[in-house]
Formats: structure tokens, sequence, C-alpha cells
């Protein structure tokens, strides 16, 4: 297998507070450099709460956001966003809103045909033969290619932004929240449609979400992302039955599970670190029941190089 | 917050620096040379060049821009030749007048403005909201030099209630009481079409704010109605009224130019206006970027009460 | 009816101004060819003659020319004037705004102070300089009328831009691999030029004002020609001798703004979708309560009983059966989950209760809600108001929309107490913060001072039910409280709000759409679909056996977590639309187990001990269940 994704140092601080001229008043550090690998026909999950840089992370990676520091490689070539037609052929994106990744006044048709015109030049007898095979492949009626998009519901909505994704022929797919706008009963199809598209069309998928059962039922591996790190990576059947850091398990003991009694994981009140003042070190260590001194010295780093990968110095163990 | 107002004070400065730059350069391209229009067409050439030299005209641009600027800095104005006095205080003396005059009248539009909006969104679709939405659109619809002129002729010619015009009586007038009979029509004439637009946004702020989910709670709290309609819902529509009073005071200002010609009032506007016809050059210069320069201050004091009002606002 | 009256009334407003401004075009435009008199031929002789005189229908002004001429004429070119200023402004007012707001930054920054410079001077004083500067004329005027409103429109335009440029479909396109001018031809300006018709509609009128204003103080058009500003200038100093003159171009001016204001709202009330759709609407202090029969009595003991309780929205010819005979019960101490997808019905049920949905659209039409012995529907306003907060409390969804975003959450605090008690501000600010402690809010004292905006929304979420049970409540109704919170931030609230139940003896009735979350702190749940309950029973029993299909199958599409990688069990198809409610079974057309039966008729919850379900061939035996 080889590597479809390749993310290197890869970081994104934004400034805040900025003036015409001169220094902005502070910075926050939304993506904390992150060394990825996602391989050819994989999904790699990734869940974090609310802030924890996800998205910004996501947009770094299809050229929405340009990133403060590090590399992108996609395919083993660099990210090269010089040429958008290049670009969106080898990446695409699926947004969390699916209504309003549909412009309100564009037919579904006129949708689906910019990426063919732009991306691959296609004549109308090609596009109007390709949408009707895309929208076949996402079980959607050719009649709602007239439409406008306020006609559908976001169970629709979403299949259409993922046909579109599809339109543009990239064998990677970032999904940011694909489903968290949809009803269960909808967001168990998309989830189940994602599926079946990757096995027949062979695509890589970089699925982000903030619902970790989710992530699990879809991932190959998950990736933790807390206050803009990556604090854990590993496979994702072990991922929250054996967790390693000490935020990846108050994740997995925070989420309501039935059958299981209802206890307050944190026994304090807590809350995320000022984004504008970070503390030093470890980010959870001020929430962290193992935190020590040492906690405190330096942003711990992911370990080992392979397999399940933690960045604790106090990583849990099996009889934790 | 004496912080927030010094920042707001020194952002303005480019602002202020912007419009002195943005007059000079409008006056700058007056066709022509204003010696001549001063002097009339029968001057000889030498006495146009003298005068051209003293008023600094044979010099470049950017030179005469900064005399003009340095000049003003030091509170001299220059001179204007059609009345042959200070600009700065024919400017300071016209100004007061057209104080008095738009004050009053934005007093009164801003109070019945937001007064009748709060009624017409709390009885929306009900008698109350459709006389004043009607009564709204007929104000924002009638020309204010009109409506003055009408006012005139009903109540000053014809009822013989109020004086027909300018500021004070000729004989014996003076006091208080006197300029407020004199300013009673001009200052209701004025407030008209700005009370209509306010009353207008206050209404929709006002209807956009009562679907929001804030008052709902306030309802399950149990406050009552009147209380949930002028505290909670105006306070937070106040946040989008606010703005709009400080474009609405440009326009009093600006409407104050008509009324003054109407009314005979001794403002700033009608100075302005006799000023263009006899080409008066500095007097023009002088009084727009005094009356902007105000106008400007007076938008600080505006965001300095909208801060006062919504915490969100970084101080 | 009636709303559709009132929209029937604004229309023919905007009609009448249609009418009224059509007449008033053609007439301009046919002037040419009337048989009118010269409008510029003076004759002294026959000054000031009186309106509807022989030859002379206006009269004549102080030059003896005919007025209804030169008011038709003056009509032609203030129109012309207006018009054209307005085009003008607007192009290159939407052309600066949309690059402005499109390309953002540095771009936008630049432009931005330039028409903030512009906005700083009161609009005449810039259009009295530029007249100035190019000497007085009508087209130095409408120069000067349309320059002074380009700032005007690029603001505007400028901020419809900025949220259309950071909507998702714009970085779809740019992933499509459109071009920034593709993007802002395609994607941008059809989105915008709804908003530019608007504002033009609504400041057409205004620029013929101002034209007319400008040739009034003699710096418009320059005689003999003449707009009606300068018909009006004139007129004045025989105003007191000859009013005509004044008020023959005045109410001309009157006539023609005011239809096109008329015209201008009616064109932005049928663009403007937010209006259209009715949602500008104020809604009003309780529901509207149209029950035609008396009403039923309680179905069970509790200390808070719905009865077929039904709540509907009418939107124009629309019913929508939002809430359908819905019967629920809880006791004091006892949590009662309702689960249900988006739009089950679930959260207006829970607002119905104390009246709370907003109307319109939304009406009672039949049910009831009792309170203990009391009936709260079609209760007077000011006893449900007394009983709002205080014996009945909510706990909303989104804290940072519910909270008052300019008090101080003591504040909010000490007017929840306040309301229902007779207590002092200090007193009621010391039992503010002590609320605070309650709901284990760390430096409550400091933090009762803070803003809503400087809380994360778990604190702020704590706020919210601190809020609820300031006036000790027997009933909490909690509409997906945790919805909008992170799952570790759920948890504390989920797990405050058990502890005070189980310390209050509260009811709560609690609203979600998590399986979890039901299991974990509901003694009882209702699942509703498409406005009814379709199940309620003990929460263990009814999630280890469930009885309707739809229940089972959805609690088997939820993933759970530990489970692994693996394939969900989907439901095909959607949630019916309550507008077009077929009879029977709403889920029938989803529903493996469908019959003929299931769609010929309604169908009973059939209750058996403490639970009901509503299916002819549920999935468990309610009686074997029983036994």
């Amino acid at each position: 297998m080889s590597a479809a994704l390749k993310l290197e140092n890869l970081s994104k601080a934004f400034p805040v507070g900025k003036r015409l001229f001169g220094a902005p008043k502070g910075i926050v550090h939304a993506v904390q450099p992150v060394d990825l690998v996602v391989e050819e026909g994989e999904t790699l999950g990734i869940v974090g709460e609310s802030g924890c840089g996800k998205s910004t992370l996501a947009r770094m990676l299809v050229g929405l956001l340009p990133a403060s520091t590090g590399s992108i490689e996609i395919g083993g070539k660099p990210l090269n966003n010089a040429d958008p037609a290049e670009f969106g052929k080898r990446i695409q994106y699926v947004f969390q809103d699916p209504i309003s990744s549909l412009n309100p006044r564009k037919t579904i048709r006129q949708v689906m045909e910019a990426p063919l015109k732009r991306l691959h030049g296609m004549g109308k007898a090609d596009r109007d033969r390709r949408i009707a095979e895309i929208f076949d492949s996402v079980n959607l009626r050719q009649e709602f290619l007239e439409r406008y998009p306020h006609e559908f519901s976001g169970g629709q909505a979403q299949r259409i932004g993922i046909a579109r994704a599809l339109a543009a022929e990239a064998k990677i797919l970032i999904l940011d929240e694909p489903v968290s706008a949809l009803d269960v009963s909808v967001q168990a199809q998309v989830l189940n449609l994602l599926a079946d598209l990757k096995a027949k069309l062979g695509l890589t998928y970089l699925f982000i979400s903030h619902d970790l059962a989710v992530v699990e039922a879809v991932s190959d591996r998950v990736a933790v992302l807390y206050f803009g790190s990556v604090v854990e990576v590993g496979r994702a059947e072990d991922i929250f039955r054996a967790p390693k850091h000490p935020y990846t398990r108050l994740l997995a003991n925070s989420a309501p599970v039935v059958g299981r009694p209802l206890t307050a994981p944190e026994g304090r009140e807590t809350e995320l670190p000022d984004p504008l003042n970070p503390p030093p070190g470890c980010p959870f260590k001020p929430r962290c029941p193992r935190a020590t001194d040492e906690c405190a010295a330096a942003r711990p780093g992911l370990l080992p190089d392979e397999g399940h990968r933690v960045a604790c110095i106090h990583p849990l163990g099996a009889g934790d | 917050m004496t912080g927030y107002i010094l920042k707001r004070l020194i952002s303005a400065i480019p602002v202020l620096f912007g419009i002195t730059v943005i007059v000079f350069l409008i006056m700058a391209m007056i066709p022509g040379d204003p010696a001549t229009a001063i002097l009339g067409s029968y001057a000889t050439p030498e006495n146009v060049e003298k005068l051209n030299r003293d008023l600094g005209l044979d010099q470049p641009l950017v030179a005469r821009y900064f005399i003009w600027l340095g000049n003003m800095l030091q509170g001299d104005f220059g001179r204007s030749f059609a009345l042959n006095r200070p600009v700065l205080d024919e400017v300071l003396d016209r100004f007061s007048a057209t104080l008095i005059l738009a004050g009053t009248s934005f007093v009164l539009c801003a109070v019945f403005g937001i007064a009748a909006g709060v009624v017409s969104a709390a009885r929306q679709y009900g008698f109350a909201d459709k006389a004043i939405t009607f009564a709204v659109l007929l104000g924002i619809s009638i020309p204010s030099f009109f409506l003055g002129m009408m006012m005139i002729l009903i109540f000053a010619v014809n009822l013989k209630w109020l004086p027909v015009s300018g500021m004070y009586a000729i004989y014996g007038g003076g006091d208080l009481p006197d300029l407020f009979w004199h300013l009673l029509m001009p200052a209701l004439a004025l407030a008209v079409v700005a009370t209509g637009v306010v009353a207008r946004l206050s209404r929709s702020a006002m209807l956009e704010v009562l679907r929001q989910d804030f008052i709902r709670t306030a309802r399950a709290k149990g406050v009552n109605e009147r209380r949930v309609v002028w505290r909670h819902a105006l306070k937070a529509a106040m946040v989008s009224i606010i703005p709009v009073l400080g474009i609405q005071a440009g326009f009093v200002l600006s409407g104050a130019v008509y009324i003054e010609m109407v009314f005979q009032w001794p403002g700033v506007g009608r100075m302005l206006v006799d000023a263009i016809l006899k080409r008066d050059i500095l007097l023009v210069q002088g009084g727009v970027v005094f009356v902007a320069a105000c106008y400007v201050l007076f938008n600080i004091a505006v965001d300095v009460a909208q801060s006062l009002l919504d915490p969100r606002i970084k101080t | 009816m009636k709303k559709f009256f009132q929209l029937l009334i604004r229309n023919r407003l905007a009609a009448a101004g249609g009418v009224a401004l059509s007449i008033v075009v053609l007439l301009a435009l046919l002037t040419p060819i009337l048989p009118l008199q010269e409008p510029n031929v003076t004759n002294t002789a026959n000054r000031f003659v009186k309106p509807f005189s022989e030859g002379h229908l206006l009269g004549t002004d102080h030059l003896g020319r005919d007025m209804l001429s030169r008011l038709l004429w003056g009509t032609r070119l203030s129109l012309a004037v207006g018009f054209a200023a307005a085009i003008f402004a607007a192009f290159f007012g939407a052309a600066i705004g949309i690059v402005a707001g499109y390309f953002g930054g540095r771009t936008d920054n630049i432009i931005m102070r330039g028409v903030d410079m512009l906005m700083a001077f009161p609009y005449i004083l810039l259009a009295l300089a530029i007249v100035a500067a190019l000497g007085p004329g009508l087209v130095n005027a409408l120069i000067a009328v349309a320059a002074v409103n380009v700032p005007f429109f690029a603001r505007n335009i400028r901020g419809v831009t900025v949220g259309i440029a950071h909507k998702e479909f714009v970085d779809a396109a740019r992933l499509a691999g459109l071009s920034n001018t593709r993007i802002i031809l395609t994607e941008i300006l059809p989105n915008v030029i709804p908003v530019i018709v608007i504002a033009m509609s609504t400041t057409i009128g205004w620029m013929i004002l101002e034209t007319a204003g400008l040739s009034f103080l003699g710096l418009g058009s320059q005689p003999p020609q003449a707009d009606l500003g300068s018909m009006l200038g004139e007129a004045r100093s025989a105003l007191i001798t000859n009013p005509h003159t004044s008020v023959v171009p005045g109410v001309m001016i009157l006539i023609i703004v005011m239809g096109i204001n008329l015209l201008g709202d009616g064109v932005r009330d049928a663009l403007d979708p937010r209006l259209r759709s009715g949602a500008l609407t104020r809604p009003m202090a309780a529901t509207v309560v149209e029950r035609e029969s008396q009403p039923p009595a309680a179905h069970a003991e509790g200390v808070l009983t719905m009865t077929d309780l039904e709540t509907q929205f009418h939107v124009g010819e629309r019913v929508y059966k939002a809430v359908n005979k819905v019967s629920l019960n809880v006791a004091p101490g006892e949590c009662l989950g309702v689960i249900g997808e988006s739009g089950s019905g679930k959260s207006v049920t829970a607002l119905s209760v104390m009246g709370l949905v907003a109307s319109p659209p939304g009406v009672i039409v039949g049910g009831s809600v009792r309170y203990k012995d009391a009936e709260l529907i079609g209760m007077k306003y000011g006893r449900l108001r007394e009983l709002r907060g205080d014996r009945v409390a909510y706990i909303f969804q989104d804290p940072l929309a519910t909270l008052h975003p300019l008090y101080k959450v003591g504040d909010q605090l000490v007017e929840a107490i306040q309301v229902h008690h007779k207590v002092g501000r200090a007193e009621a600010w010391k039992r503010a913060v002590d609320l605070l402690k309650q709901v284990r809010i760390p430096n409550a004292e400091s933090r009762a001072e803070s803003y809503p905006h400087e809380m994360s929304g778990g604190m702020r979420q704590r706020v919210g039910i601190a809020m609820s049970l300031a006036n000790d409540p027997d009933v909490i109704i909690a509409d997906e409280p945790t919805t909008a919170l992170d799952v570790t931030v759920q948890a504390q609230i989920l797990s405050l709000l058990n502890d005070l139940r189980r310390e209050r003896g509260l009811a709560i009735i609690f609203i979600t759409h998590d399986f979890g979350v039901v299991a974990q702190l509901c003694d009882r749940v209702a699942v509703m679909y498409a406005g009814r309950i379709v199940e309620e029973g003990p929460t263990q029993a009814v999630l280890d056996a469930p009885a309707h299909p739809y229940t089972k199958r959805l609690i088997a599409c939820v993933p759970e977590l530990g489970e692994g990688r693996r394939r969900l069990e989907a439901i095909p198809g959607l949630p019916p639309a309550v507008d077009r409610l077929d009879p029977g079974c709403a889920f029938a057309p989803r529903c493996l187990k469908k019959e003929a039966a299931c769609v010929t008729r309604e169908i009973e919850l059939a209750r058996v001990g403490g639970r009901a379900v509503r299916c002819l061939y549920p999935e468990t035996d309610l009686k074997e269940a029983a036994e």
C-alpha cells in the first residue's frame, strides 16, 4: 500500500485582532504541527470536540485554507492548488451542511455540470451520460436534476453533495461531518452509501466527526484531536476499547451508551483551555487525573512511530 | 471606557485627514481660476495674478493643500471674500443655528421613530401598525421642503399660529419662547422623513428580535409581555437601531439645508448654498470640512453609546 | 384566512402604487406628443392664472407659462434623472461591494476605508461640494446624487456578499475548478441581484427627492428648463399669494415618490424569502388556542398530564399537524423521555404545554394539558404567565441563543426570581449566586457578573438550568438541552440534571433524539413519529424489547460505541410531511411488515399495563411481555 495522503508538520495559526498595519494582538494555533499518513483505500477517522481544529485541518487539505507550516502530499506529489482544474481532480470535499453547500439559485444539473465542465472539459453529451451514471450510483432519481436545492431533504441534499464530489473523479474524499446534520435514520443510509462507493470505486476517505460511534463504525484507523493536536492514533477497534490517552478514555466514557449507568466521568466541572493563552506542556493536563508536574514541561509527541501511537507521557496500560 | 473613547478618537484622525483631502480635491476640480471668479471678468491680468499669489494659487497642488491644512490646524480657515470676514467666524455663527434646528429634529426623530416602531411591531397587523405604517410611508415620500412650504401656508399664513420664518422675531424677540415658536415648524418638517426611516427600521429590528430564542426564554420565565417588548426586545433591537440613528443624524443635517432655505433659518446650509452660487470657495471648503468633522465626532459618540449597550463589542 | 386578507391588502397597496406610477411614467413618455402648450413660452400678461381656467387647466406661473405643460415636462425630467442616478449608483456601488466582499482581506480593507471616508460626510455636503466644483446644472446634480449614493450601495452589497462568499457552495465551486471571475458571475451575482433590486427599489424614490432638492436650491436644472424641484423653487417666492404654483409640482413629487415606495415595498416583500414564508411575523405572548370541543378528561394521574393534545401550524392554506393527539403524563420525581427525529413533533409538544409555540403560525386546536388540577390550554394569559417559570420551567437547546446577549447572567437569574417573588435586588442577587453554585459553576460570585458570550457552552447551559430552578418548579421541560454540547460536557450536564431531579423530586420531561441519553436518564420513554406517539413504556423494557417496528429499527440504525466497524441497518425512505398525512400508520411506507390494514384506518394506541404501542403487528406482544 502506498500513501494517498501524507501530512508533514502541518499546522495553522490564525492571527486574532488583526490591524491594518503592525502585528496582530494574539495568535491562535488552531492546528499544532501534525504528521499523518492516510494509506490508499483506507478510511481514516478524525474525531474531536468543537474547537479541536478538525475542520481547519480538513480545509487545509483541500486548499481552501493555506497552511502556516508543513507540507501536504497527495499521491506522492506535493499539494499545488495553483491550477484549480488539476487540483480538483485529485482531492474532493463533502460538506457538513448539505443544503448550504448547494447554490440556492442553481438547478442540480447546473451544480453537477460544473466539475465535469471545468475539471474534465466534457462535452454536453458526455456530461449527461456521466451525470446519469453518478446519480445511479448514489441512488438519486434523474428527475431531481431540474430541481432547486430547497426542494430536497437533508439526506437527499447530502447525496447530491456526494455525487458532486464523485463527478470530479478524485480518489480522495475529505468528509467533514457529512452526517451530523442528518437524522439518525437518514444518517445510516448515507453512511452505508459511502461504504458502498468506497468499495466500488476504490476511494480513500478522511472522515471527520464529533460522533465517536459513527467514526468507529466507518473507519479503519482513528486519530483523536484535542486542542489542535493529535493525541492518539490507532486502529478503530482498539482506540475506544483500549484507549491509551486519558482524553480518549474520557471521550469514550462520556458517550451515552444504552445499558451504562449515568456517571460524570470527570469529577470536576472543567472547560477547554483558553486558545489565546494555552497552558504550557500537555493541553489536557488541567483536566487529566494522571497529570504530574512533568506534563507541564513540554507538549508530548506521538509515540511510537508505528501502530497505536499516543501523545502522553503517562499512557494508560491494559490494567487501567 | 476612557481607553476606548481615546482609541476611537485616534482612529478618527485619518478619517478627518481623508475628509480634508476629498474636499480639497473636489474643489481643485473647479474649472478656471478662482481669482477671476472673485474679481470678475473685467479684472486686469495683473490683479488676477496678484490675487492668485495672495491666495497661494500659484503653488503646486500638494503644497497648496498643506498650506491650507496647516492654516486650518491653527484655526485659520481663510477669509470669505463675499462676506469679507474670517470663514471660521461665519461658520461658527451659522453652525450654532443649524445645531439648534438639527439637534431638535434629531431628538424628535429618535424618540418618536423608535416609539412608533416598537408599537408597530408589538401590534403587528393591528390598527396601530397599519396607521403607523401608512403615516411612515407618507412621511418618507414627501419632500421636506414642500412639507415646510405647506406648513407655512397652513399654520403661519392661514391660521396665523406660528411665525412664517426666521429664527427670532425682528422686533423684541430673542428670548427662549420666541426661539421655540420659530423653531417648531422647521424642526417638525425636518424630523418627518427621519422619523419615518427610524420607525421603519425599528419595526423590522423589533420583529427580527421578537422571533429570537431569548424572547421565548423570557416568556418561559413568566416575564410579562410589556417587559418582554420594552425591555428584552427593545434593548436587543437597539443594537441595530443605534447605527441607524448615527446615519440619520447625517440625513437630518443634510435635510436642514432645504429647511433652512424654506424657513429663512440662518444656518450653515443656507450659507453653503449662497457661497456656492457666489463661488465663495474658501467658505464652501471651510464650511464642509467643519461640519463633516463635527459629524465624525458625533459618530464616535454613537459608537461609544453602542459599546455601552453591547458588551460583545470589545472596548 | 385573516392572514391571506392581510397579504391581499399589502399587495393591493403595492398594486395601487404601481398603477399610479405607471400612469405618471406613461404621461411622461407621451409628453412630447401630447397637445400641450410650449412649456417655456412666457406671457407675462397672463401671470398667475388660477387653476381650472380656460386654456390653462392647472393655471400659469409667475411668467405666465402653462403649468400643466411645465408639470409634465418637469416630471419627465425628474423621473429620467432619478432613474439614471439610481442605476448609476447601483451599478458602481454593487461592483465595488462585490469585489470588496468577495476578495476580503486587504482589498476589502482599503476599499471599505474609502467608503467609510465618503460616508463620514453628511451626504449633502458631498453633493454640494461636487456641485460647487462642477457648477450648477441638472447633469451635475445627477452626478452628485449618484456619487453620494455609491457608498451606501457598496456597503450594503458588500455585507451581503461577505455572507455569501463564506457559504459552503462557494467553496464547492472552487473545488469544482471555477475561477474567481466565474465564481463571482455564476455563484455570487445571482444571489446578490435580489438584494440590489431591493436596495434600488427602496432608494430610487429618495434619489428623485434629492435631485429635486438640489434643483429646488437652484443648483440643479437651470432656467428656463425646469424639473419638479426647480418649479417648486421658483414658486417659493409666490407661495403666499399664489400657492397653486407650489402645490402642483409638490403634489406630483409626492405622488411619484409614494408610488415608487409602495411598489418598492411590494417588490421587497416578494423578493425577500423570509417575508414570503411569514418568518418575520411576531410571535404572540401565548400560543393561539382554537379548541372547538370541550377539553377531554385527563387520561392519567400525574403532576402534568397531556391528553389528546393537538397543535398545528397554519401556513397559508396548508395545515401541518405537528402534534396529533398526544397523551403523556409525568409524576413527581419521574423523568419522561420523548424521543423522535426532527419533524416528529417532540419539541412542539414540549412548547405547547405552556403556550410557547410561536403563533402565528402555531395553533393549539384540541386536547388538554393539566398541571395538577389546572387546565393550561385556554387558560387566561395572566394566570398562565404566573405559572410559567414558577411551577413549570423550561430548559432550551442552544444556550447561546436562549440567553439574552446584553444582560449579565446574574441579572437574568434575578429577573427570573423577581418575576414571581417580591424580593429586593440584593436578596435576589444572593439567591442567583446560590443557584449558580447549585449547578456547580465554579466562582459563582464572579460568574454572575459575566455576559453569556463570555462563557463556554457547558457553563451557559448550567445557567439555563439554574434559571429553570430559580423558583423551585414542580416540572421541568428540557428541550434537547445537550444537543448543542460536546460529548464530555453533555456527560457533565446529564449527571447534574439527574442529581437535581433526585434531590428535589422534580418531574422532568426530556426531549431528545438520542437513545443513549434516554437510556441513562429517563424512567419512561415515549417514541414520536410524524406527530404521534407510536410507543411508550418503561425505558428498559422498550429498549430491550421494542414493540413498534419504527422503535426497533431506529435503535438498530444508531451506531453504538464499542461494536467496531460494521454496516448499519438503515431505514429506507423519509419521514412523511405532516401536512399530507395518509390515513393509518405514518410509518407504513417504510415498514417491512406493512399490510393492507395498516393504511386503511386510524390505529389506536393500545395500552397494556405500563406499555403502549400504536401498531397492528407489533414486534413484541405486550401482553406476553407483561406476564
